[in-house]
């Protein structure tokens, strides 16, 4: 594999980008399994990091990820009602909803970072949400501002 | 009426109301103003004596939010026979309202306190007096007719009092101290009831029309010359983590660094845990050593909490902030969706 510069990285139409998923093991996790075992395809660019609920996405988890150089960060739990612990999902979106207009506020493109539901059961919805994360984030090219060059 | 009389009338009513509640025996400390030993700074005094409550003043330059002499990193006001003290705060708006919200976070108890309140009529801008001033000396700065003057060695300059304001103060809606019904025994002196608060948000509005890209460099540039030295998180009365996450080295969870990408990520966080408890003083500005002005974060937070959740920090105790409570129904335009 040859080193890419920046440049080279973003006007190129082949280039993809990587994706950090924290899925909460309950339901986008089983969701993301179902997608697998019913062969529905979706983008390779999502690196899938297993939590136990949407309320343990720690917001540095998110802003971590920008900084260590992730093109874009998806975060997907239960819907509101399903969740195992009761009200993780619903304390997570409060923080989200927030972390979302202020990461917009300090000049993170909306879409950067992208917030989903999807349950043990809807694999085909997994699929067609994480092709839709995929396109836009590519649509806007490598994440270069919070990202530490050194 | 001019502001210099206005403070001398609010600086009286403090004494007073200071002298009353010892003379009452109600209070065992009070937590107040006293003139700086430097210009353009008042010094915050704690006193325990009838005879000291002279030294207390009020000079448009208070700008020490007196609320974080009371969370609980500080260690407390405790007497071997006593116990835990009484404490007699004097509060304009914003450090009754930091009072109130420490209470609704449990982190303070109100019936040990007492809240001298008093209708504020702003604190002066000092970062932007000091850079217009420059390297001169400052000896003297003091309020009259409406006009701050500054004196020096060889040079007397006057402001207009209304534009050289904290920008926070410009758009102030809370005045005196909040009150409530089960406050009444917790206040004295003047404090003002505030059901709800009407706001415009203009000033955020403007900012809201940028790009991303140009959003990015204003606050880049802005943040730009942060040394990281953590004065604004010193002076912030909601700032009363045992650990806060840049000291935390287990995990590292960002770096300490000045690079660009470091000095984003503070302030960015600092926010983030900032929503819906910013009271909006104006403490973590004016205590900037390199003069950062972080009023427009500080008033899209107030702004984000009171669309979304219609909240407004430190106004009633028994309202749950926020970020501690959650609801079934909420909109989720942010999240992504099926086409």
């Amino acid at each position: 594999m040859t080193v890419q510069t920046e440049e080279s990285k973003s006007s190129n139409e082949d280039w993809k980008p990587k994706i950090i998923a924290f899925l909460c093991n309950w339901c986008s996790y089983a969701g993301a399994d179902l997608a697998g075992v019913s062969r529905i395809q979706y983008p390779p660019s999502i690196r899938i990091v297993r939590v136990p609920c949407s309320g343990r996405v720690n917001p540095y988890f998110i802003i971590k990820s920008l900084t260590d150089g992730w093109d874009g960060v998806l975060i997907s739990g239960c819907h509101p009602g399903d969740c195992h612990y009761l009200t993780g999902n619903l304390v997570a979106r409060r923080r989200f909803a927030i972390l979302n207009e202020l990461l917009q506020f300090f000049g993170i493109e909306p879409g950067r970072v992208n917030f989903m539901w999807a349950s043990a059961a809807e694999g085909e919805r997994f699929a067609m949400l994480v092709r839709k994360a995929t396109s836009i984030v590519k649509k806007l090219g490598p994440n270069n501002k919070f990202e530490k060059k050194w | 009426m001019g502001i210099d009389t206005e403070n001398q009338e609010i600086e009286n009513n403090i004494k007073k109301i200071s002298l009353n509640l010892f003379k009452e025996n109600k209070v065992d400390l009070i937590i107040g103003y006293k003139k700086g030993t430097l210009p353009l700074m008042a010094q915050p005094i704690i006193i325990d004596k009838e005879e000291d409550v002279d030294k207390l003043v009020w000079n448009n330059l208070c700008y020490v939010n007196l609320a974080k002499y009371l969370v609980p990193r500080i260690p407390k006001f405790v007497d071997a026979e006593k116990g835990n003290l009484r404490v007699g705060v004097v509060s304009k708006g914003c450090v009754g309202r930091a009072l109130i919200h420490l209470a609704s976070e449990k982190q303070l108890n109100l019936e040990e306190i007492k809240i001298i309140g008093f209708s504020c009529n702003g604190v002066i801008n000092r970062q932007r007096i000091e850079q217009e001033i420059g390297q001169k000396e400052i000896r003297e700065v003091f309020v009259k007719d409406d006009k701050i003057h500054v004196k020096g060695k060889d040079f007397e300059l006057s402001f207009p009092y209304e534009e050289y304001l904290n920008e926070l103060c410009k758009v102030c809606k809370v005045k005196s101290p909040p009150i409530t019904a089960e406050l009444s025994d917790v206040c004295v002196g003047e404090c003002q009831e505030y059901s709800s608060i009407s706001d415009d948000f203009n000033d955020v509005s403007d900012f809201e029309l940028k790009t991303a890209e140009e959003k990015w460099e204003y606050v880049k540039n802005s943040l730009d010359i942060c040394t990281r030295c953590y004065a604004c998180r010193e002076a912030c009365p909601m700032c009363y983590c045992n650990l806060c996450f840049v000291d935390q080295n287990k995990p590292v969870w960002f770096g300490k660094t000045t690079d660009t990408s470091d000095i984003m990520v503070f302030h960015l966080i600092r926010a983030m845990h900032m929503a819906g408890r910013c009271v909006g003083c104006g403490a973590c500005s004016s205590v900037c050593p390199v003069g950062i002005d972080l009023y427009l974060i500080n008033r899209k937070l107030e702004e984000i909490v009171k669309r979304r959740y219609e909240f407004t920090s430190g106004l009633d105790p028994k309202i749950l902030p926020p970020m501690m409570s959650y609801e079934m129904e909420e909109s989720e335009e942010f999240m992504l969706e099926e086409d």
